[in-house]
């Protein structure tokens, strides 16, 4: 007796691996050609504009600016030099123009996660019907590996920054999301009471009390976007975005450890600087409690 | 509806949860609500409550926590909507309204404190005050001079710009009763609002709360868990119990005359000296002596009842003074006119002081206090007796 058909799944119950998905996404390509390419440039002349405005700085002037924000947002000054003296190693190691390429792709991401993010995560704070449809979603969004949706980007605007660009959103809004969502569900309910007993109105309840009390978390919520974006952003020099990522892609694909290393701890130290800026922005916004 | 009441609760019920149509049949056979609770999932937090507060009183809901006073008076400004039954505002049914028209109420004509003051954290104390104006789209010049006034009346002057964060609780309150009285409401709801304060800071603020009211003369809806602090505010007062009125009344009538034992347990808390009035345990002197008595007759009569003074009184019952038993015999023995002797300069009180006024007076005083009407009319007496055992 051959017991194979109990240890093979049958292939007559097999639906292929995802071909339809294929074809569809190719058509949907074809199909709407015009709309993407608008898109396209949409996105490629916002991330050029900023690029240009951060090139157009001096670089001294650059890093005079970023020292001054760092002694602002901690109020030391050694906090102030040190950036100063991390940014002056990033120009030592010849990588000034590389990483104002990934700032600008992690600019133009956040700002469109916070755009986005900040009326969705109220939505799905007011609507026990949106947050029903939506929470899944971004479970699906966080979980899913991002190469997954590197490659539909890809199809549909063919390799660059544009695919780039779209995928780190996709990953980087989700924080930004559920931090608003979290931060308006958890004001205090008495103050949302003592709102609607005065006359508020839903839109006055929200921008009069339940934004301001939730900007501590919608502040910890924009800093976790600005992380997640820069991972992403160099992950998708896979997919031919420029800019730090690049070089380590390409250094690593020759075996060049050193060259390699160098746009690494680059990364390192613009993450570093633009989580401590953001964190002084957090604790500016924390209400007195 | 009647002109003398501002705010009505008629057969009010509230129940949370789903199936409320059937748990309200359910109720409407006589079943309990934990049976309710059980069959059907739905919380009755209020049954068929009925109340008419009175223009300008200081109407108190008592019950401990879960009774459904918080509820309760939450059905007044609609941030919770009754599930049946109407609620009445100066003549309007209010659960009617919807939108505009009841954000119009709650900005005008009715306000609420709450217990842990629900003020705004990142704001100051002068735009939380200025609240309730903010979202009438007052400008902000117009608004802030009226937030003033009112900071200046709870006596928070020059403390418009400090941080929420930095006032102690009686002080935070004190904005949150500034920010209610900011709309000039004519119904004021306060949800337990002194609760949350320390003792001595809570009898300041019921103090300032009766003088404001005096001044302004609003309507006060008050919660609270306190028998003593209802009983000194309220002009009348409804216990509450598991979802329904127990009983409402003048905290005299309730005191005096409870209709079960729940409220009489709950009232023995109390502090009876607050409520009872003299005419509450004022008797009728055993001896009464008119002018025209003879010295003889004085003493016989005395003597009779076993007491060793006797309250004379004119013939018109006007109360004159005391005759003691050695006077009296001594006028007898002495001829002499039995008036001639009176011992004046006793201290009297009248029938609608409260016993803690009359306290001291009476523990002091050799002999029962009169207790005079209209002209000086005697109506009884109270002893230091008769106080004291009214109070344990």
């Amino acid at each position: 007796m051959n017991w194979d058909f109990l240890y093979k799944f049958p292939e007559s119950l097999q639906i292929g691996s995802g071909e339809a998905i294929d074809i569809a996404v190719k058509a949907f390509s074809r199909n709407h050609r015009e709309t993407l390419r608008m898109i396209k440039s949409v996105i490629l002349s916002s991330i050029n504009s900023v690029y240009y405005l951060l090139e157009v700085i001096p670089w001294a002037l650059l890093i005079l600016i970023v020292a001054y924000l760092g002694w602002k947002a901690s109020k030391k000054k050694y906090v102030g030099l040190l950036f100063a003296g991390m940014l002056f190693f990033i120009g030592m190691a010849g990588l000034w123009s590389s990483m104002l390429e990934t700032v600008s792709m992690v600019i133009v991401a956040v700002f469109i996660s916070i755009l986005l993010g900040f009326p969705i995560g109220i939505l799905v704070a007011m609507s026990k019907r949106a947050s029903a449809i939506i929470r899944p979603v971004l479970d699906l969004m966080q979980t899913m590996p991002a190469f997954v949706y590197l490659v539909p980007a890809v199809i549909l605007f063919s390799p660059g920054k544009t695919p780039a660009l779209i995928a780190t959103t996709i990953y980087a809004i989700v924080p930004m999301i559920r931090m608003t969502n979290l931060g308006i569900t958890h004001v205090d309910g008495e103050m949302v009471e003592a709102g609607s007993a005065f006359g508020s109105t839903k839109l006055q309840l929200l921008s009069k009390i339940q934004v301001p009390q939730a900007m501590p978390s919608i502040m910890a919520g924009i800093n976790q976007t600005i992380m997640m974006a820069m991972s992403m952003v160099v992950t998708c020099a896979l997919i031919g975005a420029n800019g730090l990522g690049m070089e380590i892609l390409l250094a690593t694909n020759r075996v060049e450890m050193g060259k390699a290393l160098m746009p690494g701890i680059a990364i390192v130290i613009l993450a570093i600087i633009l989580d401590r800026l953001t964190q002084g922005l957090i604790e500016k916004g924390v209400p007195a409690e | 509806m009647n002109e003398n009441y501002i705010a009505e609760a008629r057969n009010v019920v509230k129940i949370f949860g789903k199936n409320k149509s059937e748990a309200e049949k359910m109720m409407k056979k006589g079943l309990g609500k934990d049976e309710v609770y059980k069959k059907t999932g739905a919380t009755v937090a209020l049954w068929d409550i009925n109340m008419k507060i009175k223009k300008k009183e200081i109407f108190v809901i008592i019950g401990l926590s879960g009774s459904g006073k918080s509820t309760m008076i939450r059905m007044f400004n609609q941030i919770l909507k009754p599930t049946s039954g109407e609620i009445i505002v100066e003549g309007q049914n209010v659960e009617k309204l919807k939108g505009k028209e009841l954000r119009n109420l709650r900005r005008k004509k009715i306000s609420m404190v709450f217990q842990n003051f629900g003020l705004l954290t990142h704001r100051n104390v002068i735009d939380n005050v200025a609240y309730g104006l903010e979202v009438r789209g007052v400008p902000k010049k117009e608004r802030l001079k009226e937030a003033e006034k009112f900071i200046t009346m709870v006596g928070l002057e020059g403390l418009g710009d400090q941080q929420i964060s930095s006032l102690s609780g009686g002080m935070k309150q004190r904005v949150g009763i500034a920010r209610a009285l900011l709309n000039s409401p004519d119904v004021l709801l306060m949800d337990e609002p002194f609760s949350a304060l320390d003792p001595l800071v809570r009898k300041e603020m019921q103090f300032e709360l009766l003088s404001i009211q005096r001044k302004l003369e609003k309507t006060i809806i008050f919660i609270t868990h306190d028998i003593n602090e209802a009983f000194k505010l309220g002009d009348r007062v409804a216990i509450m119990h598991d979802g329904v009125v127990v009983q409402s009344g003048t905290p005299e009538e309730m005191s005096t005359n409870p209709v079960n034992d729940y409220v009489r347990e709950f009232i023995e808390g109390a502090d009876m000296s607050m409520v009872l009035k003299v005419k509450n345990v004022m008797f009728t002197p055993l001896c009464m002596v008119r002018e025209n008595v003879s010295a003889a007759n004085a003493v016989r009569e005395m003597r009779e009842n076993q007491v060793s003074s006797a309250y004379a009184i004119a013939e018109d019952m006007t109360f004159l003074g005391i005759i003691t038993l050695d006077n009296a015999i001594k006028a007898r023995q002495e001829k002499l006119p039995l008036f001639s002797l009176l011992t004046k300069g006793i201290p009297v009180t009248g029938e609608e002081i409260l016993l803690k006024d009359v306290m001291s007076k009476a523990v002091e005083a050799k002999f029962p206090i009169a207790v005079v009407g209209d002209r000086g009319k005697l109506k009884g007496i109270v002893s230091r007796a008769s106080v004291l055992s009214s109070l344990s």
